[in-house]
């Protein structure tokens, strides 16, 4: 079966590793704050100017002065500190957070993403999607596989214009985690229960497949 | 001490004509100057150039602006929430410029800090480089964007006193501090002026010498744009 969002994210958690700093972009990256193992120490990050936001409030403790990137009410956890956008993304321009994971409408084989624009729709801006992925060095694209026609995401060159060139690191889908290689994406692990030819056929770019590709541990 | 107060906020705006560049300071409806913006719409003040991260919703910030067609051109990261702005832009009656917002931020602390321009990686091969200089330092190629030039800076904080030393609160810090003496003059509103000596100078955010109008607003709203909360237990 393919994973759901929550099954997504779980799987992305997995890459959040002890001592992070972690950009977290809208959507399923969201989720992903809920499935990170409690016995490591890692500090969300969002742009807007917090290290360390915690979970959303309780009903009656909502502060229009503490907001996440996607201006909802969240809280701040023991450590966390506040600052202005300038020297936020001087922190993620100068490489200092560590892990970024966005969602993405198109990812090109050679790590072009593209996330922000469809033409002839109304444009709401890019926000900081290309600060984040001009600068991190670690981008982990999450997103489905397909898109809602059923056509794939992973192409052999992005369509829509682009957020930034040669920049993703990592995809984590419904069906697969691929690597973005110089040769291609390369297939590291299958969804439980989905087949090599399954993610073959949902891929336009170039797939590499070598050896037994092992399933998804959620 | 020098001092910076000035009466009200009408005071505080004085020499703001139509067709100038304001920096206006928030991120979506959090840190909003909201008794300068009110000012700004009860002056009519029109063909104005605005650099804010957002353009605020419907009605409230700088969409109550946007409503009463005062604004010419809109530079901002994300105008998402706005369904004025986006019948004006489809109209091709406002003029848009998106620029990714550690850009937007920097561009103005260029200017606060007396640069002329920066190079930042943001938006390189993107539609956003279109007919700027790229220059590739250690391998890696950026963007040259030059400093804003804006005539008003108008920011919020929590608190200042009256030499125009600022404080800012959680979030609600934002935008506002690059902004401050990144315009011939920022104006600064507080929840709460105070009198010299108050304030811990080791608390300042921004020193008052970026600051040449400082008031505290009569009253805020602070409205929450995306109230969410979660289930006790």
């Amino acid at each position: 079966m393919s994973l759901d969002k929550n099954g997504i994210a779980k799987r992305i958690a997995k890459e959040v590793k002890n001592g992070y700093y972690v950009n977290l972009g809208i959507g399923i990256p969201t989720l992903v704050a809920n499935f990170v193992r409690d016995d490591i120490e890692v500090e969300f990050q969002s742009e807007n100017g917090i290290l360390g936001m915690g979970p959303f409030p309780f009903e009656g403790e909502e502060d229009a002065d503490l907001i996440n990137a996607g201006k909802q009410t969240i809280t701040a956890l023991p450590g966390a500190s506040f600052f202005d956008s300038g020297m936020s993304f001087g922190m993620i321009r100068g490489q200092h957070v560590d892990l970024t994971i966005l969602g993405a409408m198109e990812v090109a084989e050679n790590g072009d993403i593209a996330n922000w624009k469809i033409p002839g729709k109304m444009v709401k801006g890019m926000g900081g999607a290309m600060d984040l992925v001009a600068s991190a060095e670690n981008i982990i694209v999450a997103m489905m596989h397909t898109n809602r026609e059923g056509e794939s995401k992973l192409l052999k060159r992005c369509t829509l214009p682009l957020t930034g060139v040669g920049c993703v690191t990592k995809i984590v889908t419904n069906l697969a985690v691929l690597e973005v290689t110089p040769e291609g994406f390369k297939l590291l692990e299958r969804a439980p229960g989905v087949s090599v030819e399954q993610i073959q056929e949902a891929t336009e770019g170039r797939l590499i497949v070598e050896g037994e590709i092992p399933e998804m541990e959620l | 001490m020098i001092t910076k107060t000035v009466t009200d906020v009408g005071a505080a705006l004085e020499g703001l004509q139509d067709g100038m560049t304001l920096m206006v300071g928030g991120f979506g409806l959090s840190g909003i100057p909201e008794n300068a913006i009110a000012e700004l719409v009860r002056l009519n003040v029109r063909d104005l150039t605005c650099i804010s991260n957002n353009a605020g919703v419907d009605d409230f910030g700088l969409g109550l602006l946007l409503q009463k067609k005062q604004i010419k051109k809109m530079i901002a990261s994300y105008v998402g929430e706005n369904a004025e702005f986006e019948r004006q832009m489809l109209q091709g009656e406002l003029e848009v410029e998106l620029t990714p917002q550690g850009t937007l931020a920097t561009k103005c602390e260029a200017a606060q800090r007396g640069f002329p321009a920066i190079y930042t990686p943001a938006g390189y091969g993107t539609e956003v480089a279109q007919g700027k200089e790229t220059r590739e330092f250690n391998g890696k190629m950026y963007v040259l964007e030059e400093a804003y030039k804006a005539d008003f800076a108008i920011v919020k904080a929590w608190k200042g006193d009256e030499a125009g030393n600022l404080i800012f609160k959680g979030t609600a810090r934002n935008f506002n501090p690059v902004m401050c003496g990144a315009a011939k003059i920022t104006v600064a509103e507080v929840e709460e002026l105070v009198k010299p000596g108050e304030l811990d100078p080791n608390h300042i955010h921004i020193p008052g010498i970026f600051v040449q109008r400082i008031f505290q607003g009569a009253q805020y709203e602070k409205r929450i744009e995306k109230r969410t909360v979660r289930e006790k237990n």
